[in-house]
């Protein structure tokens, strides 16, 4: 008998099914990440469908033991479609006190615990706030736990290879990841290539870490552990066939941009300024110069986005990208942009706030922000991704509104879908429909005013183009001539100009569709961004007992779907959950004249499934 | 192909009507510029005008090339931009004090140190103008202004000190009514590859109207400007008397007269461009104690930003061979669901 059914016999068994949630736990050094991330790759590679959700600190090395150093990684896996990160925690591995008295209130009754018991040291359990030693006081009755001394373990099974103490003992997670993999059945291969590839030039240590990876998976193939524990066996996911991969969202994201640049048959400057968490996109934009991408890390956001504008005037696509920070900071230059009618994305990658708020937790509090966050009558097209797999055709997406109707685009992410990964079915980019940029070459009739009658997009005339000198600037211009005017009737006829130009994008994309459900009913979920997940589960579940609810994810912020505001007038009730005060709520009220209720959460952490599925059940009462 | 045809100013003159107030220094520089550009071999299509906020960056709409007025202080930014999407492009960067060395001071220090192949021109008037007469980051202490109506008390910069200690590798100092002058050092800024920084005395008739007099009245000019050539002895005064001497004890430069004292011309500095302190120590002098330099006070041309980005580029792209997105987006751990 498993382990998996055991535990789903101890819950709600219709909730749990063939699928586990493990958690890493450990200081901020103690390798919690890398030892989850190969965790992923090895479960994807097993063939379970599945969501991560790394949690860490903004301290890059916290205090050894401090409870605000510990760094967790949580993965949820199983032979059913995965889209959270799950709600509560079937497996905890703990390597020191503090990631125990912070993570067990997620562990579910009946949970296993592994732990370190050389970390439980009388300083460590003083600086977590132990008063007594857990693995021995008798409270962590009502858990299964596996008490080992993996120091000591790793520092045997390392020996050989002549490290320092310190180094030694930095394979700790190698061998906690082995057992692990031990329990869950996962082949380490792809976890031996990779440190043979990370320590290439240091062959010792990379010798050291599979030896700690090995010796942690004979531990337990030879270990008693307590009755209850044997290898879970998780049957492979029913997923659509295909070529998969795993990404996070940034990477996801980073690649949908390249491609977008590749469809529009243009290349990409990508300008940008460190900042938690978008720094990545960045990085892996740096990576691949092979395609027509140039990167720029500038002095600070307000030279990111001008360098991206700058490099849009140029005759290329100008993309920057931050967090909502940054964003503020950028604000003054999106509105020259705006002005001045120019192609741009702009990324956002929403983290806690306001101010530095919680740089490395999660939130969508920037919606206000994205749509409403300029000087004057700034509008602009702001669309949200809802999945790091969707990060890519989001990106697309970007690309292909800003060049067709030379505007600046906001493009919103959050830290959740920056750093969680899922399997990812491998685009295949000759399946999407090029939308090559035309730039003006013929100096006929030519004026910087000029648009396109269809869209109204501004034209596009590179320097660089004999005959086509001219001159643009944030200064009001004329709408005839593109000169300077302070025309009173010019100024009016720009302003509507610029906005039908952003409203009439709504012709231009697809109609809002229901995610799940009939559209009309007793309930719609209105979500945006990377609630999609828990959303999907709780709506999958709820009508699974029968009620009447339905899930629109919208896509397009700004405008919305032409259609959105006949959808939800189909509804009997709406709910908005989002991870913020009430932005879309707002919203969705005001343009739509409709009672929306919201669902609220600004912890920093996802929604779990069970709140949704909560407010689900109190809003339709008793008749579910 | 067209032949290639002699251009004329009219040729770079835009039909705007220019919007300087009368006899502000802009319009001196405007004529000479537009009447410079026929003389750089750069196509008119490849020239581009960037310019920020103020009296000066409404340059471009005057300028028949590709023009872009952004935003404060961050004409830099911009430019950088458009450099990086197209290195062949042929960028100028006009700015002035406020806009340059305030607002946008943090993207000049990073313009100059990246060494960004752009030519800068920097309208230095001492004032802010478009915003009608507050003190700026160069005004002399004691400066009154409406924000300062009992005299500024903080330190100006010297903006070519500034553009020295970022790492500029040509900095220059000319006057906005003398095209003589002005016309050669900007062949020379136009010449250099990498960020070329130019300072030109403006003279702003309004709100700070007479400010470089001393420099540039005719009578005086002997004694307050020391004209700059490379390898020449650093000389000015009537008939050349007087010169600067270095003081081996102090480490600065004095003023002396040839002749006197037992000091002769041997005793007088040589101006080399290439020499980092001796530019330092040029840009700083200033009125009266001092002639102030006038002319290439550096220029030491290093390999410019853009051009190392696509050198690199180009070498990933060498090694890499040919970029096949799909294959790339395969690449690592995958595997297929039947």
């Amino acid at each position: 008998m498993s382990v998996v059914e055991k535990v789903s016999d101890s819950i709600d068994a219709d909730q749990v099914t063939s699928a586990v949630v493990v958690r890493f736990a450990g200081d901020s050094g103690d390798g919690m990440q890398l030892t989850g991330s190969n965790f992923t790759e090895a479960t994807a590679l097993h063939g379970n469908d599945l969501a991560t959700f790394p949690d860490f600190p903004a301290e890059i090395r916290a205090p050894a033991g401090a409870t605000f150093g510990v760094s967790a990684f949580q993965i949820y896996f199983g032979a059913d479609e995965v889209t959270t990160a799950g709600d509560d925690v079937d497996v905890l591995v703990v390597m020191n006190p503090a990631a125990l008295i912070t993570n067990l209130k997620d562990l579910l009754p009946g949970g296993v615990i592994i732990a370190d018991s050389d970390a439980f040291t009388d300083k460590n359990l003083v600086r977590a706030g132990y008063q007594s030693n857990p693995l021995e006081d008798g409270s962590l009755e009502g858990y299964r736990v596996i008490v080992i001394e993996i120091t000591k373990q790793v520092i045997a099974a390392v020996e050989p290879y002549g490290l320092s103490h310190k180094f030694a003992v930095r394979c700790k997670n190698m061998w906690t990841l082995g057992l692990v993999m031990w329990l869950f059945d996962r082949d380490r291969s792809v976890t031996i290539e990779n440190l043979e590839k990370k320590f290439a030039s240091k062959p010792d240590i990379a010798q050291a870490n599979i030896a700690a990876l090995n010796s942690g998976h004979s531990y337990a193939e030879t270990a008693e552990l307590p009755s209850g524990v044997e290898v879970y066996r998780i049957q492979r996911a029913q997923v659509a066939p295909g070529l998969y991969r795993n990404a996070t969202g940034t990477e996801s994201l980073a690649y949908g941009l390249i491609a977008g640049g590749r469809l529009a048959e243009i290349p990409i400057t990508f300008a940008s300024y460190p900042i938690t968490p978008a720094s990545s996109l960045l990085h892996t934009l740096a990576q691949h110069k092979e395609f027509d991408v140039v990167t720029f890390q500038a002095e600070d956001e307000i030279a990111a986005v001008c360098a991206a504008i700058g490099a849009s005037f140029g005759g290329t696509l100008g993309i920057t990208s931050s967090s909502g920070p940054g964003i503020s900071l950028k604000a003054e230059a999106i509105s020259l942009a705006a002005a001045t009618e120019l192609p741009l994305v702009i990324v956002n990658t929403q983290r806690g706030g306001p101010s530095t708020g919680m740089p490395t937790k999660t939130e969508q509090s920037d919606l206000n922000q994205a749509l409403f966050g300029r000087h004057a009558d700034t509008t602009l097209p702001v669309i949200a991704s809802s999945t790091p797999s969707d990060c890519f055709d989001v990106a697309i997406e970007a690309v292909r509104l800003a060049t067709q109707f030379s505007t600046p685009v906001l493009l919103l992410s959050d830290g959740y879908l920056a750093n969680a990964s899922e399997p990812w079915l491998v685009p295949d980019l000759t399946e999407y429909t090029p939308f090559p940029v035309q730039f003006e070459t013929n100096p006929e009739g030519f004026t910087p005013a000029n648009r396109d009658p269809e869209t109204l997009a501004r034209v596009w005339a590179k320097p660089g183009t004999p005959g086509l000198e001219h001159r643009i600037g944030g200064i009001e211009k004329s709408y005839e001539t593109g000169d300077i005017s302070y025309d009173p009737d010019n100024h009016q006829k720009m302003t509507d100009v610029r906005k039908a130009k952003i409203d009439g994008i709504a012709r231009f994309i697809p109609p809002q569709t229901v995610s799940q459900g009939n559209d009309s009913g007793r309930l719609a979920l209105v979500g945006w961004g990377s609630t999609y997940g828990a959303i999907h589960q709780a709506v999958k579940r709820a009508r699974a007992t029968g009620a009447d609810v339905s899930h629109i994810h919208i896509r397009y912020m700004m405008p919305f779907p032409e259609n959105l505001g006949a959808l939800l007038s189909g509804f009997d009730s709406i709910l908005v959950p989002e991870m913020n005060t009430g932005q879309l709520v707002e919203v969705l009220r005001a343009k739509y004249l409709i009672d929306a209720q919201r669902l609220n959460k600004v912890s920093g952490q996802p929604f779990k499934i069970r709140e949704i599925l909560e407010a689900i059940h109190s809003l339709l009462g008793e008749s579910v | 192909m067209n032949a290639p045809q002699k251009l004329t100013l009219k040729d770079f003159s835009t039909d705007q009507e220019v919007r300087w107030c009368p006899g502000c220094g802009d319009y001196a520089i405007l004529k000479t510029i537009q009447k410079l550009m026929p003389e750089i071999d750069t196509p008119k299509e490849n020239t581009v005008f960037v310019s920020g906020i103020g009296c000066s960056s409404r340059f471009p709409y005057y300028m028949e090339t590709y023009g872009f007025h952004t935003i404060h202080g961050r004409a830099p930014s911009i430019a950088t931009g458009v450099k990086l999407a197209n290195p062949e492009l042929d960028v100028w960067v006009v700015t002035g004090d406020g806009d340059g060395l305030s607002i946008g001071g943090n993207h000049m220090l990073h313009v100059l140190r990246r060494n960004v192949d752009l030519q800068i021109l920097l309208f230095n008037n001492e004032i802010y103008g478009l915003t009608k007469g507050q003190y700026s980051p160069t005004s002399k202490v004691g400066t009154r202004s409406p924000s300062t109506p009992d005299g500024s008390v903080d330190m100006p910069l010297r903006p070519c000190t500034f553009a020295l200690g970022a790492g500029a590798r040509f900095v220059a100092r000319t006057i906005d009514t003398e095209a003589k002058h002005m016309t050669p050092v900007l062949k020379r800024a136009h010449a250099h590859k990498g960020a070329s920084f130019v300072e030109i005395y403006q003279n702003c008739p309004v709100y700070n109207d007479g400010i470089f007099d001393y420099i540039k009245d005719k009578k005086s000019a002997s004694e307050t400007r020391l004209m700059l050539e490379h390898g020449q002895p650093l000389v000015f005064g009537q008939d050349n008397s007087q010169g600067l001497r270095l003081n081996a004890k102090t480490l600065q430069l004095e003023v002396v007269t040839i002749g006197e004292n037992g000091v002769s011309l041997e005793d007088i500095v040589v101006h080399d461009e290439t020499n980092r302190i001796l530019a330092t120590m040029l840009a700083g002098l200033s009125a009266p104690d001092f002639p102030e330099a006038i002319g290439v006070l550096y220029c030491q041309a290093e390999t410019s930003y853009e051009n190392s980005v696509y050198q690199q580029i180009k070498t990933v792209r060498e090694k890499k061979g040919i970029a096949d997105f799909n294959a790339v987006l395969r690449q690592g751990h995958t595997w297929t669901v039947q």
